[in-house]
């Protein structure tokens, strides 16, 4: 894998993707040759800003005088303490995935097969935690159920020293994943395949467990494993909810980097993330390719109808519960604490992130400035993001070899990859000539784009694929070139994926922490950055300033999922 | 010259020949239909003359030009594809307008040209109309009007009334017939429908595994079936082995009179089920009416003799005998035809 590199170091020009095959085009071999050139921008891309960074730092922490030191993994591998935070991690992440399955599934039924008013501000209010900054997930369980939090207040309940703050924040977090993986194919499977069953004699359990679940299946399998891929690597949750106690993986990389700066353990720590995700992503892209068998697809307005009889009125008002206890109350909590200042309830806080001098210290500038900051890297981000993964996805348009397999697998690695670990890999690789990116502010949109891109392949590539290519042939009969068959066909097809792909990217590179909280400037932090920052710190006026700006980060991430939802179409990809 | 040659084509997917060096020519001005069972390699007959399917050996000829290497968007031919693919992000009027606009075409010709053709096809006025919006006959005349537009030296038709209900198909063939006689186009189409390609056709292409079996014009092709393939393709399975010796063959189903310039010696007999007259069961050979199908102006009989194959017999609706009714039968030369394999 991209690891095995050992004589990457430091002062090396960065590896560069195989351009070859793009410059000698074989008249035979021409699609492909078309398809490498496409891969050759997101290649070196992936190359030198992932592959590098994440490379060196690995190599940095496991060598010493010019030899590896592979014993080390060994030792940090044999540490109790290493053994419980794997330990930890795994089962953590079995559990957040099983209880998100148990509460959001029904959900998916709910939002797949009923018709209800209000359901798509619904569909999009439920899918707002999905993108909001895990730094203000936190913040918000902290204000429900911490100390001082709503739940203490009331009956002097506090989570936040056991296991379930942090479970809970994981299903609110990803119950969107579910509802929208799964309830979106189930919206579009026919109904009277189940009728067929129905008619030939089945009972209406058996019609539904042997013909709609083992069409949902690998949908489920799918979900579940990108929940567990997400709780895997949870870091701003944990961070801030797990107290000194409990920490994943991602917590531990970043607690021994940046503080105890043991980067050895650090470096075995990533590989050993790194291995777990890469299989994770082996067994999801199996599952994924059995769930574009074929089905039968129909159209999803036409298979959800008006709830009928108690049964269906019951499922439905809990569905509507669970949202309201586990997606509504958190982020009104969250809003309700940034209002209640030491004066009773007023714009105290939201006064104070003005100006830079109030915070003690914790600022170099007035965190309102955070806001700016942030909307413009994650503009650049975006637009980064749009670029690479568009000639991505187009590249992968067409299914099949094991080349693009292996392409598609690739571009998801960061999601899964430790981002503290990149975010430090960027600050010791990217700082020598001819990448000498150290003060320049491009480094924080790039890393935010590195989470970007997978984004914009899966909403892209399934609309590409989609667009079918008859209508391609048809165009060229009709005198269209290549190029302008797919300017006139592909690109009207796909314009509205391209936007919702970049409303995601924008999300995500807007909420990115892990990675920005090592390369952002003092003088210039993004809203998660300056959101932990003043989580950190001890008082009143940083908790409730905190409250404030993640208040309005929130508000920034859920106007840009809005106007998403407006442009959304059924087919559009798997988030 | 022939506007269009096809010198042995040869197509491959894998192992398998979908196309088997064939050969075809169609002149100017005529309308060749391909007919043949699914899978016989029709459709991507059309997809190697439009370059949409590139030939493992032999070559394309538009006016006598070779078109190796040439891509689809210069070939300058039309085709209307099976579900016509017109483009749903575009109203009528952008779908028909789209050739001419790639060959930049200017606004008001192409507007004069678009209202011209969609008075032609029968929808007058349905420029802004959406394409979603369009029953399946309507999309039809559309996707026939977007690949008649650009004036294709050659138009090719995908089983081009495969989707439509009866009525409306049977309507539609004579539509077609009169305009392409009108506007002189030379059409290439291929389809499973004999009945459309008759109807549709100055000559028929009959196509097997990839090969031609038979070409003709379609009366001679409906009265002299080259081989049995071609006989039972079109519906006709009074088949049987027979010895020919002069104006007599011995068959399995007793002595059958076949036309004067029959060859002699082996070979298969069609009988049509016209030529299966039904007599007292004394006059003929004895067989038992095993069933009937009720075919509109007649009544098809099927029989069962002592030895050989079923017959079916064509008769009148009154004159039809029951099931279980012993029958005799005695065979008609006009409607005898000796198959060559």
């Amino acid at each position: 894998m991209v690891l095995d590199r050992p004589e990457v170091t430091v002062s090396e020009k960065p590896p560069r993707a195989p351009l070859s095959g793009s410059r000698k085009p074989r008249r035979t071999m021409r699609p492909t040759a078309v398809r490498l050139g496409l891969m050759a921008v997101p290649l070196a891309f992936f190359g030198v800003f992932f592959a590098y960074p994440v490379a060196a730092i690995v190599s940095r922490g496991l060598r010493e005088d010019g030899r590896w030191q592979l014993g080390r993994i060994g030792d940090v591998l044999g540490d109790p303490a290493t053994l419980h935070v794997l330990w930890f991690t795994t089962w953590q992440a079995l559990a957040s995935t099983a209880l998100t399955l148990a509460l959001a599934l029904p959900g998916a039924y709910v939002f797949a097969r009923f018709d209800f008013p209000g359901k798509r501000l619904l569909r999009a209010v439920v899918t707002v935690p999905f993108v909001l900054p895990t730094v203000v997930v936190g913040a918000a369980f902290l204000a429900l159920v911490g100390r001082g939090g709503l739940l203490d207040e009331l009956w002097g309940v506090r989570l936040d020293t056991t296991v379930w703050a942090i479970l809970l924040a994981h299903v609110f977090f990803n119950y969107a994943v579910v509802v929208r993986t799964v309830g979106g194919l189930w919206a579009q499977l026919d109904p009277r395949q189940e009728e067929a069953a129905r008619v030939l004699g089945a009972g209406r359990f058996a019609a539904w467990r042997r013909v709609t679940l083992p069409a949902l299946a690998p949908a489920v399998a799918a979900a579940a494993l990108m929940v567990f891929l997400f709780t895997f690597t949870s870091f701003g949750v944990v961070q801030i909810l797990g107290g000194p106690r409990y920490s994943t993986l991602e917590v531990e990389i970043y607690q021994q980097t940046a503080q105890l700066l043991d980067l050895p353990t650090a470096a075995v720590l990533t590989l050993v993330q790194f291995v777990a995700v890469a299989v994770l992503l082996v067994v999801h892209g199996r599952t994924v390719r059995r769930r574009e068998s074929a089905l039968r697809l129909v159209d999803a307005a036409r298979t959800a109808r008006r709830p009928r009889g108690a049964a269906q009125w019951t499922l439905l008002g809990s569905v509507l519960a669970v949202v309201a206890l586990l997606v509504l109350l958190p982020l009104a909590v969250l809003v309700l604490r940034s209002f209640d200042g030491p004066d009773g309830y007023g714009l105290a806080f939201y006064r104070a992130l003005a100006s830079a001098g109030d915070n003690g210290g914790t600022f170099v500038v007035a965190p309102l400035e955070a806001i700016g900051n942030s909307l413009g890297y994650a503009l650049a981000a975006t637009g980064i993001a749009v670029v690479v993964g568009g000639l991505a996805a187009a590249a992968l348009t067409r299914r099949g070899s094991r080349l693009t397999r292996g392409f598609d697998a690739l571009l998801m690695l960061p999601l899964g990859t430790s981002a503290v670990t990149v975010g430090f890999g960027f600050l010791i690789t990217l700082d020598e000539p001819p990448l000498d990116l150290r003060t320049s502010w491009i480094l924080v949109p790039l890393a935010q784009a590195l989470v970007g891109v997978p984004f914009v392949v899966r909403t892209m590539l399934p609309v590409l694929r989609a667009v079918d290519a008859r209508l391609r042939e048809a165009a060229a009969v009709l005198g269209a070139s290549p190029l302008r068959a797919w300017r006139e066909v592909d690109l009207p097809m796909v314009a509205r994926a391209l936007g919702i792909a970049a409303g995601f990217a924008f999300a995500v590179s807007l909420g990115e922490f892990g990675a920005t909280v090592f390369i952002a400037r003092p003088d210039s932090p993004t809203l998660p950055v300056a959101v932990a920052r003043l989580l950190g710190r001890p008082g009143e006026l940083n908790y409730g300033q905190a409250m404030a700006l993640s208040t309005i980060l929130m508000l920034v991430c859920a106007a840009a999922l809005l106007v998403l939802e407006r442009v959304r179409t059924d087919r559009s990809g798997e988030f | 010259m022939s506007l269009l040659r096809l010198d042995g084509v040869t197509v491959r997917f894998g192992t398998r020949a979908v196309l088997d060096a064939v050969d075809l020519e169609v002149a100017e001005h005529e309308t060749v239909c391909v007919l043949g069972p699914s899978g016989s390699g029709k459709s991507t007959l059309l997809r190697v003359v439009a370059g949409l399917q590139p030939v493992d050996a032999g070559r394309v000829l538009l006016s006598g030009g070779d078109q190796t290497g040439v891509p689809t968007h210069r070939r300058e031919v039309g085709l209307m594809f099976q579900d016509h693919q017109l483009f749903p992000q575009r109203d009528v009027g952008g779908n028909v307008a789209f050739g001419l606009r790639m060959r930049g075409t200017g606004r008001a010709e192409t507007e004069r040209r678009v209202t011209e053709l969609l008075d032609l096809v029968g929808l007058p006025g349905a420029q802004r109309r959406s394409v979603a919006a369009l029953s399946g006959g309507e999309q039809q005349r559309v996707a026939l009007a977007r690949a008649l537009a650009p004036r294709p030296r050659l138009l090719m038709l995908d089983e081009p009334l495969g989707q439509l209900d009866r009525s409306l198909r049977e309507r539609l063939v004579v539509e077609l017939r009169e305009l392409f006689g009108r506007l002189g186009t030379t059409v290439l189409a291929v389809t499973h429908d004999q009945g459309e390609a008759f109807a549709l056709a100055d000559r028929v292409v009959v196509m097997r595994d990839g090969r031609i079996a038979q070409v003709g014009t379609p009366l001679e092709v409906w009265q002299r079936p080259a081989s049995e393939f071609v006989a039972r393709f079109l519906g006709f399975d009074n088949v049987v082995p027979a010895t020919v010796a002069g104006e007599r063959a011995d068959t399995a189903w007793g002595e059958v009179p076949v036309p004067p310039d029959t060859p002699e010696g082996e070979c298969k007999l069609l009988v049509r089920p016209g030529g299966v007259r039904l007599v007292p069961v004394a006059e003929g050979l004895a067989c038992e009416v095993t069933g009937r199908t009720f075919r509109g102006d007649h009544v098809l009989v099927l029989l069962r003799p002592a030895d050989g194959p079923e017959l079916e017999a064509s008769c009148g609706l009154r004159a039809a005998p029951e099931p279980g009714e012993r029958v005799g039968v005695a065979f008609d030369a006009h409607d005898v035809v000796a198959l060559r394999d």
